[in-house]
């Protein structure tokens, strides 16, 4: 039995709009992983929660018109796997979510819920930096969309207004057409962990496959939100698919990266290994994207 | 015969259908529920509670405060046997509620309430006033000078320290030409994780009170109720339904006094404590962390001439099963690798962290990752092979303890060895794993562990069974030792067929301990389940069946030496004859007008013997260096149990202890906060218990050699199997990298540390 | 304030049901006490033990973590709706019973729930796939091993591999 104070389930996005307007004090709940645990900790407890959950518009993975994917917020993680147009364009996204929890957490968690609790670990929020995800936030105004590095504010918070919900998020053509993509995620076991470090990084390479024409990597849990290691992208852009460049733009990270001493782990530790990750996911993705940057050609 | 066979545990049906009732599936819903207040500090006196506001939220039945506790009947909590000899008893240092906080999570208060959100909104409304007094964490931090005192009458917070001194150390070391091995080892607070956290509920009966509890020592429970109540031990039910799990959180008296105390407080209504995994985690029992320093004098030919253990072994805030278990530990010390000149000291200490208590083991999976360890490290010293320079040195066969009269009777080490490496193509894979380089490098490592069965001449060993045969030829067995998940009732199930001669459906285990009717035992510990309750069972079975034939003799006129039960009949021996079916007999006995009776046997065994039970782990490795990173390959045990009444559990049974083994080894840790002493990951996200994902294929194996001792040849395999499995991977580490790491568990951030030191990274 | 109490009308083990339920139940509340189906365990009720696992819509979820109201309309599967209606046991929880994978027997039910969602999905999966897929739920008794090997058998049994079961 959980300490909810009221509970009012919304219907379909402008019923919920309607909800949180009229229930300013209310919290939403999708899935529910991350605010009902928060309710049994005392933390959330005795509150008004509008419920979204039974919103079927808001899932499912579909093209917009100009061919970006849009996904629903309340699209679970072990749906995105299974799509397929996840498995077409973005396989990593899907690989990435199928790295959440469990089976089972999978199967409630979804991707608005993972976005929204604004927290820095969550194991899709890397990855949808990396692909310049955006979001699209609808309330009483109307429908917004937001990049999703300007929708983390800070440490467990979003940018949502008054009445707002995420409705879904968008992965522009432009940001996945012809790149590929690899996750790692750090943890201390194989399966119900959540990140100690996330690192996602994805390449577009050049017709024969011997320069990075762009890179893009992201992390969870190197600072307070998820970020994007800017000068480690610069370093590598242009430049020849080879060990050098691989082992430069992962020394690069450490000018981007935050990270802090906590009783989960180190701040060494984490740099530490956020140059191997780099290093990792940046090869992996050369591979996955055609190239190739065997020890030889240093 | 079924002793030896695989039949099926004799619960599993229930429990695949799910229908199986643990203690809150039989809890009435109208029970009040209860939420403990915790302290918030380590260390210090409660001043004042204030409840008024909590006790104003809708469905608060009552909140009590340690303030309330007007008698105050200080009682012990081990789930040892209790002395009569006050010598020997175990430290009475708890109250269902304190004002004396000694740490982080202690029981300061009660709130009784209608349902858990009523209870949980009161817990936060209660505002609490301490009086703060420094605290320690660190063992041999709390055995300075000067470090706060956390009970009266323990100088330096020392609970117990014993001495092994056997020829002469000092004199020994001056050999010349001997090479010294010292280092320092530790392991870390763990928890027992059983799926089912503790659970008991209590309610008055006349003036009795019963009390059911998700234990695995029911009548050790009544006992200490009555200590902790200060009422007569008779007035005490005591039911023990199926268990989720125990692994020794629950051979602690845990929370069924409080219950006891706040269901009398409140007229006998039905009160339930459920405790939530987050408390199960700080405010019932975890596994003792033992930091313990070893000094090996070694000749150049592989032989000790001198050795030295020092374990400090850390208690947490309360008294619990105390030094038993570092004494367990030290004990091994001599033993497995005997050598003439040898000093032990053992130090159990108080500090203000969660109390630790038993947990599968005993001390010896402490003993053994800084022994094996330590072995491994001499070994490599010497430049000798590590199998080879173990089997040099363990205890030869025909050794005797002359302190519990244990003798290794069979070559177990060598043979349990053998096995192993033939089982892991152990020779090949450690020389084709010498010499590596590279970011990803295997190894192969081996440990070996020394466990004695139950706990004489320590404690009292005692079983007690009751048969009762039923018309139709079939029985009821009762015993004190519990089911707990192990399989216990299965085994005596078995054991019980093959001593009276009938057919393994025919007997009835009664699972279900009840104190009101079942035969007085201590419980499921120590491994001594079968060992023990098996001398009882063919005691009583032996008794109920001279009695049968006895009886078969006034119906057939045959002298009851020439008739013995077959498969549920009554045969006689003279020609094979079957003469009556055993159902026949007892359907005439209990209705016979001439002679009726109901034939039924119960008998106490004393057991004044003990066995030892021995085995190895080999584990192979892959270590990722740059990412701090194991991955366990391939990991077999091999035990020495004696006899195995059920080969299929058995083996079950040693995969969840090397399961337990590689979370050891490779993951789990309870770890406080320094500033405050709170436990950081009490919950089963940041403890990292093992998942399926981070295990191997197990292996289990065996080697039987009858336990002469035991009446059934079994010994104790419930412990052992968590014994040398993190030894085992941590001395593969060493193998794969070169790099001795002496703090459990090998996880990602000691890695990390050792790597740097050692240049790895 | 007042309690808040909602209809709830769905499925369970195949029965339509519907009962007033208090929206702050959890869906492990509302099974283990309103309709009493207490193979439903509680370990943890944050959703990381796995011991409360159940079938909705044939999903796995963790029903401590899952509210009572959502079950609206759904159709839910607990271990008890496994069996036949003589007691006949279903393939996989007689390779529990044979296999020995069940111990304590406290994780068991949510561990064979989601190899019932394995199961239906009807095709063979590896090692790995078959360990990730059970990878939500927690056990302290069996080391997984015959948990594992239970599943594996039966899922090559469905799939006609007799001798391929036998080996693993």
């Amino acid at each position: 039995m959980y300490d909810i104070k009221a509970l009012y389930e919304a219907k379909s996005v402008k019923d919920a709009v309607r909800l949180l307007v009229e229930h300013p004090e209310a919290l939403v709940i999708a899935g529910g992983s991350d605010v009902l645990i928060k309710i049994r900790e005392g933390k959330l407890a005795g509150r008004e929660l509008v419920s979204i959950y039974g919103i079927d518009e808001m899932r499912g993975v579909s093209y917009e018109a100009d061919g970006s994917i849009r996904i629903g917020s309340l699209t679970s993680f072990s749906h995105i796997t299974n799509d397929p147009i996840i498995q077409k364009h973005i396989r990593v996204l899907g690989e990435a979510v199928d790295m959440v929890g469990g089976p089972q957490i999978r199967n409630i968690g979804t991707i608005g819920g993972n976005t929204c609790n604004g927290v820095t670990s969550a194991d899709s929020a890397s990855t949808l930096h990396a692909w310049d995800a955006v979001v699209e936030i609808t309330g009483p105004e109307g429908v917004r969309q937001i990049p999703i590095e300007k929708f983390y504010i800070r440490a467990g918070v979003v940018d949502l207004h008054q009445g707002e919900v995420q409705t879904a998020i968008i992965i522009p053509k432009p940001a996945y057409e012809g790149y590929f993509g690899h996750y790692i995620k750090y943890a201390m076991r194989n399966a119900m962990d959540i990140a100690t470090l996330g690192c996602s990084v994805n390449v577009k390479l050049s017709e024969d496959k011997t320069v990075i024409q762009d890179v893009r990597i992201a992390y969870g849990v190197a600072g307070p939100v998820p970020l994007r290691a800017v000068s480690a992208e610069k370093e590598a852009k242009g430049k020849p698919v080879c060990e050098k460049t691989v082992k430069d733009f992962a020394q690069a990270i450490l000018e981007d990266i935050r990270p802090r001493d906590s009783w989960r782990a180190s701040k060494a530790f984490r740099q530490h290994i956020a140059v191997v990750l780099a290093e990792r996911a940046l090869r992996e993705s050369i591979r996955l994207a055609g190239g190739e940057c065997d020890e030889q050609t240093v | 015969m079924y002793a030896g066979k695989n039949v099926t545990r004799v619960d599993a049906y229930d429990k695949v259908l799910g229908r199986t009732k643990y203690t809150d599936d039989l809890c009435d819903k109208g029970a009040y529920v209860v939420r403990i207040l915790h302290s918030s500090i380590a260390h210090g006196k409660v001043v004042s509670i204030d409840t008024s506001r909590a006790e104003k939220i809708p469905g608060v039945v009552r909140i009590f405060t340690c303030f309330d506790v007007k008698e105050k009947h200080y009682f012990p909590t081990a789930g040892h046997p209790w002395s009569t000899d006050a010598a020997h008893q175990d430290v009475a240092d708890r109250l269902v509620l304190t004002e004396d906080v000694r740490f982080y999570g202690d029981d300061i208060g009660a709130v009784v309430a209608e349902d858990e959100v009523a209870a949980s909104q009161a817990i936060e409304a209660i505002r609490v006033e301490y009086e703060e007094y420094p605290f320690v964490l660190d063992v041999q931090e709390a055995m300075k000078d000067g470090a706060p005192q956390i009970h009266k009458n323990y100088p330096n917070n020392i609970l117990k320290h014993t001495s092994i001194r056997q020829g002469n150390y000092e004199e020994a070391v001056k050999e010349p030409g001997l090479i010294k091995v010292e280092g320092w080892y530790e392991t870390p607070v763990v928890q027992h994780c059983h799926l089912e956290n503790f659970i008991c509920y209590a309610q008055m009966e006349g003036d009795r009170i019963n009390i059911v509890s998700s234990t695995q020592i029911p009548h050790i429970v009544r006992r200490v109720v009555g200590q902790a109540l200060g009422i007569s031990w008779g007035k005490i039910r005591v039911v023990k339904p199926y268990i989720g799990g125990g692994f020794g959180n629950k051979q602690d008296v845990l929370y069924e006094p409080l219950c006891a105390w706040l269901c009398m407080q409140l007229g006998g209504h039905l009160v339930k404590i459920d405790i939530p995994r987050e408390d199960t985690f700080v405010s019932n029992r975890v596994r003792h962390s033992i930091r313990s320093h070893i000094i090996s004098w070694v000749r150049p030919d592989g032989t000790y001439a001198a050795r030295k253990l020092e374990a400090f072994s850390d208690q947490g805030a309360y008294a619990s099963h105390g030094h038993s278990i570092a004494a367990k530990g030290a004990g091994a010390f001599p033993q497995l690798y005997p050598c003439e000149n040898v000093e032990v000291d053992a130090y159990t200490v108080f500090t203000n962290k969660s109390v630790a208590g038993a947990m599968r083991g005993y001390g010896i999976p402490q003993t053994m990752w800084a022994v094996e360890g330590h072995t491994e490290e001499v070994a490599a010293r010497l430049g000798m092979d590590p199998v080879e320079f173990r089997r040099r040195n363990l205890m030869p066969v025909g050794y005797v303890d002359h302190f519990s009269k244990n003798e290794l009777y069979d070559d177990s080490f060598n043979q349990c060895l053998d096995k192993a490496m033939a089982a892991m193509d152990y020779k090949r894979k450690y020389r084709e794993y010498q010499n590596q380089t590279g970011d990803i490098r295997r190894g192969i490592g081996v440990s070996v562990f020394w466990y004695n069965t139950a706990v004489w001449p320590i404690s009292l060993e005692t079983s007690s069974c009751r048969m009762v045969l039923n018309p139709d030829g079939s029985l009821q067995v009762q015993l004190g030792e519990t089911e707990i998940g192990q399989g216990a009732d299965t085994a005596f199930a078995q054991m019980t067929a093959d001593v009276l001669g009938v057919p393994l459906e025919s007997v009835h285990v009664i699972s279900c301990q009840d104190t009101d009717v079942t035969p007085f035992g201590t419980g499921a510990y120590a491994s001594r389940q079968t060992y023990t309750a098996g001398f009882s069972i063919r005691q009583t079975g032996l008794l109920l069946k001279e009695r049968i034939l006895e009886y078969a003799h006034g119906l057939t006129r045959m002298p009851s030496y020439n008739l013995d039960i077959v498969d549920g009949n009554i045969v006689r021996t003279t020609d094979g004859r079957i003469l009556m079916t055993l159902g026949e007999l007892a359907a005439e006995a209990l209705y016979s007008l001439n002679n009726s009776q109901h034939l039924t046997a119960e008998s106490t065994a004393q057991i004044k013997s003990n066995a030892y039970s021995f085995g190895c782990t080999i584990a192979e490795v892959e270590v990722d260096i740059p990412m701090c990173k194991v991955k366990l390959l391939d990991l077999v045990n091999v035990h020495d149990a004696g006899n195995l009444i059920n080969p299929a559990l058995a083996a079950a049974q040693v995969h969840g202890g090397m399961s337990m083994g590689i979370g050891f080894g490779l993951s789990e840790q309870l770890m406080f906060d320094e500033k405050t002493g709170r436990a950081l990951n009490n919950n089963l996200l940041d403890y990292k218990l093992s998942t399926c994902m981070d295990h191997p294929r197990l292996n289990a194996l065996f080697v039987e050699n009858p336990e002469p001792t035991s009446s059934f040849g079994t010994k104790g395999l419930g412990e052992p199997p968590a014994c040398s499995v993190a030894p085992a991977i941590r001395n593969a580490v060493y193998q794969a990298t070169g790099v001795f790491v002496n703090k459990a568990p090998v996880n990602p951030h000691n890695l990390f540390a050792r790597f740097k030191e050692e240049g790895l990274l | 304030m007042s309690r808040q109490y909602k209809l709830v009308s769905c499925t369970i083990n195949g029965k339509k049901v519907e009962k007033m339920v208090d929206v702050r139940a959890s869906l492990t509340d509302m099974l283990r006490d309103d309709y009493r189906l207490t193979s439903v365990k509680k370990g943890c009720e944050v959703g990381e033990c796995g011991a409360c696992n159940v079938i909705i819509n044939g999903e796995c979820f963790n029903s401590c973590i899952y509210l009572a109201v959502w079950a609206e309309g759904k159709e839910i599967l607990t271990l008890e709706g496994l069996a036949g209606p003589n007691g006949e046991l279903s393939d996989i929880q007689q390779a529990f019973l044979d296999e020995a994978a069940v111990q304590c027997g406290f994780c068991t039910p949510g561990f064979i729930m989601s190899a019932v969602e394995l199961l239906e999905a009807g095709r063979e999966f590896s090692d790995e796939e078959i360990r990730k897929k059970l990878s939500g739920h927690l056990c302290r008794c069996t080391g997984y091993e015959n948990i594992f090997k239970a599943v594996k058998k039966t899922m090559l049994r469905r799939l006609g591999k007799e001798e391929k079961a036998e080996l693993v």
